[in-house]
């Protein structure tokens, strides 16, 4: 047994929106860069829809993730490393710009700068690759909301299967009766295809939190992670001619701070936290035959962070004794293991993702309601679960391997975990009968309600910040000192742009972060230290500091001293007053 | 094989430039081109890619590429059995010089003209293209010019050759000879001279492709991933920069000793306060 530590992320999907802030800020924090216009390492999905890439679910096209060959070994689908090396000069299956879109602008200057006329000035959607006027046929969430479903929804891979297997029972009705938002990052999976990929070796989880990382010096822009990553999380930046992927966001992480795209969920879905996982077990258990068992496998790579034995073990691989206590804490080990309502996207990929979901009731309670019965009455919801076959066997598609037996359990424990505490808010006393009726009992059924929809900030993030030991390289200290040319080198480097060092991505150290984020003011805004705060202010009364200090405006400084009265009308008392 | 007896370039008087061109040229060439991807490596890894356009555009490339790339490896073997290997071996095991010559220029001919008709594909398609054009730099236009020069000429010595027939020129005793007298630094300079002057054209413009090299794209060759080939999938690497990369395997322990491997830094007054009460 080889214990690891590894960083995880659990989003509750019931909760999400799809208001799209996690992928704004992510984009504004890493790929708001020339290059990466087209680029979205965080993303929210409206399902059914095609996703982003289109339709990359469509593993027959893009080749991405591990099968097992004929002898039962586990194999990269897209072809072994010598047909890899072979057709490495024009990688055969790659995304182009059309999967995903041209990034586009618009040109605002004209709405400023055009001319008086008897038409009003409109700014032009250019595009970001070749400067000139384009068409918007497309985006990363273009059928959001279900978009034009009628025109896409076939389109899903995922809708194709379920109607395949179900010999064209379902008919149009499907795109009236469930929606759901499906927030991806990259999955930093135990057994990620898009590193075994990689000809360069250039991709590398980290050994401490297992965190998957793009090494962008040693990336030759061969690609393959590309096709590799049967997510489509890695991405191209044309620009520098490098990989490029979700980071988790690491250099938040390591100082204790939630990625952005959780910090900033509004519906506060995400959970971050650590598993611990024995290294030697992933490729077996990625190996497993039949596909709706890898759920199960995935579940025996992941120990019990309680268990003394396993604690041991972590001790002796040197995993310092606060991560064992955070991994012992770790919300996403609660929701996938403990309560078991979280599941991995795409088991069936063969890649361990790390990145888990908790099916949405939603849809099911939503038709209870629209047909006038009680949504959240466990009976209602059980049968509503049991009938409503399509949007099961849709989420079985995505999260089991098609196994709609698993999804069904965990949505009737979330029915169960609706009522149990519905009636229990109602002043009634706990029906025991409830979570025993999903296998569970009272105790863990409140446990769950608390981490589940009460969510404190605490108890949704818990992580274990790197150590002190570690904490020059941490703030880049020795990486800032010793680039060439510094951070400008983007347009000045000889080899085109792009060329020379990168830029450390932690140019702000911990303790600048820290002041910046507990501070009240603005950086730099010292000048307004000790001022009200207008949102506190009830409006009676002038509290102290809701105007500025007299003595800082002397009014007499604010007057010329000797200006020319203009037309006589300039008198003294008219200046006082200012 | 008395190679020094019938040289043709025995008899030819060599001049100056002779000498600058055929004997102290390549030994720059190699400084050039060997100093200058040791200088790129170590100061320039974020910019040694492929740089690939495949993302703007992929039906031409997919076909141009492969033929332009495949073209040059074979290319490259063919040099190598023209230059490195003397011509007595190739008898020694009884190859007529009519079937070596053969031999030479059809599958040289063959991979030259897939080779050339690969680039300019590329090139039509780079030209035609908006955002791979628009993403084409100065650089790369005059690393066009040199490689296409190359290849070009390259062809003019097979085809003439071709054309002249069984009584072409034979590089063989000329190009071969003084190729391989640079490696023991005895340039033959009498035999270089004596070849035609396509070959000359052909030997400048492949030494001006060489010593452009390491500043151009064209690095990416230098880093072809035979490594992909022996290397574990899965690669592990720590954060912690003073254990170096732990590739795969079991991770080395914890708290190694605090000191900054990397280049450039300096371990004075950077060990934390807290390691030294531990």
């Amino acid at each position: 047994m080889r214990v690891m530590a590894q960083m995880g992320m659990v989003m509750n999907l019931d909760k999400c929106i799809g208001c799209h802030t996690c992928s704004v800020t992510c984009k504004q924090a890493w790929t708001n860069r020339a290059g990466t216009e087209y680029v979205w390492f965080n993303n929210v999905e409206t399902r059914p829809g095609q996703g982003y890439p289109r339709r990359y679910e469509d593993q027959d096209k893009w080749q991405g993730g591990w099968v097992l060959n004929k002898r039962g070994k586990l194999v990269l689908k897209a072809g072994g490393r010598v047909k890899k090396l072979f057709g490495i000069f024009a990688s055969p299956v790659q995304p182009e710009l059309k999967d995903y879109y041209e990034p586009w602008t618009y040109d605002y200057k004209t709405l400023v700068d055009a001319p008086l006329g008897d038409d009003f000035p409109v700014a032009r959607p250019k595009s970001l690759i070749t400067g000139k006027d384009t068409k918007i046929t497309w985006s990363a969430n273009w059928d959001d909301d279900l978009g034009g479903s009628t025109e896409h929804g076939h389109l899903d891979p995922i809708v194709e299967k379920v109607r395949r297997e179900s010999e064209d029972k379902i008919k149009f009705a499907y795109e009236q009766t469930f929606m759901f938002y499906l927030p991806r990052i990259c999955e930093h999976c135990l057994n990620p295809s898009c590193m075994a990929s990689c000809p360069s070796g250039a991709i590398y989880k980290r050994v401490e939190d297992g965190i998957v990382l793009v090494d962008q010096d040693k990336c030759r822009g061969w690609r393959q992670c590309v096709t590799g990553c049967p997510y489509k999380k890695i991405y191209f930046n044309h620009k520098t001619g490098k990989a490029e992927k979700c980071t988790f966001c690491y250099p938040r992480v390591e100082v204790g701070l939630p990625t952005v795209c959780s910090e900033t969920c509004v519906g506060r879905l995400r959970y971050l936290g650590l598993f611990l996982y024995d290294a030697d077990a992933v490729t077996a258990a990625a190996s497993v035959t039949d596909p709706r068992e890898l759920y199960d496998a995935q579940m025996d790579v992941l120990l019990d962070p309680n268990d003394p034995a396993v604690q041991a073990e972590a001790r002796a691989q040197g995993i310092p004794a606060d991560w064992i206590d955070a991994a012992r804490r770790s919300p996403v080990y609660a929701l996938a293991k403990v309560y078991k309502v979280a599941l991995p996207l795409h088991p069936e990929y063969r890649t361990m993702p790390m990145v888990w979901y908790v099916p949405p009731l939603s849809p099911v309670v939503d038709l209870l309601r629209d047909q006038g019965h009680d949504g959240e009455d466990s009976g209602n919801l059980f049968g509503a679960i049991d009938a409503l076959r399509i949007p099961v066997e849709y989420l079985a598609e995505l999260f089991t391997a098609g196994d709609a037996d698993r999804v069904t359990a965990v949505l009737k424990k979330l029915a169960a975990m609706r009522s149990f505490m519905r009636g229990i808010s109602l002043g009634n006393d706990p029906d025991d009968s409830i979570p025993e009726s999903v296998g569970m009992d009272s105790q863990t059924m409140y446990e769950m309600y608390r981490l589940m929809a009460i969510a404190k900030y605490e108890e949704r993030y818990v992580i274990p910040k790197a150590h002190v030991e570690q904490a020059h390289d941490l703030e880049e200290m020795g990486c800032s000192l010793d680039f060439e040319g510094g951070p400008g080198m983007q347009d000045s480097a000889p080899f085109g742009e792009a060329s020379g060092r990168p830029v450390p991505v932690a140019v702000e150290t911990f303790n600048a972060l820290r002041d910046r984020q507990t501070s009240d003011a603005a950086p730099g805004e010292t000048t307004l230290r000790g001022r009200v705060n207008l949102l506190n202010w009830d409006g009676t009364g002038a509290p102290a500091g809701l105007f500025p200090e007299k003595a800082a405006f002397p009014e007499k400084a604010l007057l010329p001293e000797k200006r020319p009265a203009p037309s006589g009308r300039g008198t003294p008392a008219e200046g006082e007053r200012l | 094989m008395l190679v020094s007896e019938t040289e043709p370039g025995a008899a030819v008087e060599l001049s100056a430039l002779d000498i600058v061109l055929w004997g102290v040229l390549p030994y720059v060439m190699v400084v050039v081109l060997i100093g200058g991807l040791i200088w790129r490596y170590r100061y320039d890894q974020f910019g040694w890619t492929t740089r690939s356009s495949q993302l703007y555009e992929s039906r031409l490339l997919r076909i141009a590429s492969p033929l332009f790339h495949f073209g040059l490896l074979a290319v490259i073997a063919g040099h190598f059995f023209g230059l490195v290997i003397p011509m007595a071996w190739t008898q020694a095991v009884g190859m007529s010089q009519d079937f070596y010559h053969f031999n030479a220029l059809f599958v040289g001919g063959i991979a030259g003209v897939g080779t050339l008709g690969g680039i300019l594909l590329l090139i039509y398609r780079r030209r035609t293209t908006g955002p791979v054009f628009m993403a084409t730099t100065r650089n790369d236009k005059t690393m066009y010019v040199v490689l296409t020069a190359a290849i070009v000429f390259g062809l003019w010595t097979t085809l003439a050759s071709v054309f002249e027939g069984g009584h072409g020129h034979n590089y063989r005793e000329t190009v071969a000879p003084w190729f391989r007298s640079l490696f023991v630094f005895q340039p033959d300079l009498a035999a270089m001279a004596a070849a035609p002057f396509s070959f000359h054209l052909h030997t400048l413009v492949g030494m001006a492709l060489f010593m452009i090299w390491p500043f151009t794209r064209l690095v990416h060759a230098f880093t072809a991933p035979f490594h992909y080939l022996f290397r574990p999938y899965i690669v592990y690497r720590s954060r912690d920069r003073d254990r170096g990369g732990s590739k795969a395997g079991a991770p080395a322990p914890r708290r190694a000793a605090n000191v900054a491997a990397r280049r450039g830094w300096s371990a004075v007054g950077t060990r934390d306060r807290d390691t030294r009460n531990r």
